[in-house]
């Protein structure tokens, strides 16, 4: 019994505070979350008919020579890693980091072979301080993001590969299956499709479609819409998931506290019912002294 | 003319107008294409523009990003990155969004970075337009 009647009482004030900031923070997040999950129910119109519309033109274009669609001697990496700006949201940022860091160990021998792309601020200082090779980041993104925050992004990474800045793109980011469930997952997405892919496309029907004024410029605009569609689709359930990671992790920071203030509660009773005890003890003791 | 167009403007932030008009025009690449009832079934890009939405002799008009169009079966989808009513547009955030864009187009750092600047400043200016704000 290290603590004084006072300290254990300052000690449970204290937990209380804390459990007052973890369970508004835990509310913050929920609601959060729920805005999350209605932009991306949003976004999936536009992502559905983006990909038909690529499938109706890659089908009925035979020459398939945009730079987007082709894959390419691959000479360098790059990645984009989706991660937060602040932290407490439990293992969102750092399970990600993790996995990307090895991945980039088990695949690359030398700091040219890749590059990375990092979205929020945890990422691009974990790997700045790690001298890694950061292209381009971005931070400070609103919680609720629209296409156009994350425009400029998504525009110069689908242009850096036009131009032959790098060879492949993989996305790393927490993929959202649900609330309780978030995994860290690596999806290549340029280039757009494998040679086996394109022969699978070309056995299906032919597309109805008149394309004005011709496949090839549609192609020129259409696929890097595409591609950044899919890195913003990416962001918004990277997002999702850090809003439920963080959910959970206060929910749990709560609950502690709740354990912790109940086990403090137990202490001080402990050591109050101590304290009376002692005083009865002195006074029947100092009672017994004078009688004697 | 019984058939009507049932028209969509998609964006990555949601779908923006659903509903029905009598005939729709946006601006494609090689220059401004009327839609009207049974059009054959078309893919074509659009670039930075107004679509003009018809109805009744009347024509609502919506601020687009770069984009495409697609007709099928009177079905008309708009699938743009960003489209606005002119209820919509924030002429704050248009205003300084051009300056912004002005200023990169001066400093013109790099290429990519220039063709992205003079994106955003025909984007912003297009909403100014709509909302009748740009004075040059």
């Amino acid at each position: 019994m290290a603590l004084s009647l006072r300290g254990i009482q300052k000690k449970i004030e204290s937990t209380q505070k804390t459990k007052q900031i973890t369970s508004a923070m835990h509310m913050v997040a929920a609601s959060k979350l729920g805005k999350s999950e209605t932009s991306n129910s949003a976004f999936v119109p536009y992502a559905e008919k983006i990909e038909e519309m690529v499938r109706h033109i890659v089908l009925s274009y035979g020459e398939h020579s945009h730079p987007i669609l082709i894959p390419r001697r691959v000479k360098k990496i790059a990645y984009l890693v989706m991660t937060s700006d602040r932290g407490l949201a439990g293992p969102f940022n750092s399970q990600v980091l993790r996995k990307l860091e090895t991945l980039i160990n088990e695949r690359h021998r030398h700091k040219s072979e890749y590059t990375i792309i990092a979205i929020g601020r945890i990422g691009k200082e974990y790997f700045k301080n790690r001298h890694m090779p950061v292209l381009r980041s971005v931070t400070g993104l609103p919680d609720h993001p629209y296409f156009s925050d994350l425009e400029d992004l998504t525009y110069d990474t689908v242009q850096f590969f036009i131009d032959g800045e790098f060879d492949q793109l993989e996305l790393v980011y927490n993929y959202f299956y649900s609330a309780i469930s978030q995994e860290v997952v690596v999806k290549k997405i340029l280039p757009l499709i494998t040679e086996a892919e394109v022969d699978e496309l070309r056995h299906e029907m032919h597309s109805p479609f008149l394309f004005e004024p011709n496949e090839e410029k549609i192609l020129k605009t259409l696929l890097p819409q595409y591609a950044e569609s899919l890195i913003y689709g990416a962001f918004l359930e990277s997002k999702a998931s850090e809003n439920a990671s963080r959910m959970n992790a206060m929910r749990n920071a709560t609950d502690n506290a709740d354990n912790m203030i109940s086990d403090l509660r137990l202490q001080y009773n402990r050591a109050r019912q101590a304290q009376i005890t002692q005083e009865l003890a002195e006074i029947v003791g100092g009672a017994n002294a004078q009688q004697g | 003319m019984d058939k009507q167009l049932t028209v969509e403007v998609v964006t990555p932030d949601g779908q923006i107008v659903n509903d029905v008009f009598d005939m729709v025009v946006v601006q494609a690449e090689q220059g401004e294409i009327g839609i009207l009832p049974n059009h054959t079934a078309m893919i074509s890009p659009v670039v930075i523009s107004t679509a003009r939405l018809k109805k009744d002799g009347e024509s609502m008009k919506v601020a687009i990003g770069g984009g495409f169009i697609e007709v099928d079966d009177n079905h008309v989808t708009i699938l743009v990155q960003s489209a606005e009513t002119p209820k919509k547009i924030d002429v704050e955030r248009a205003r300084k969004a051009k300056e912004r864009a002005l200023r990169r187009i001066k400093q013109r750092r790099d290429d990519v970075d220039f063709r992205r600047a003079e994106l955003a400043l025909k984007r912003a200016i297009n909403r100014l337009e709509l909302v009748g704000e740009d004075q040059k």
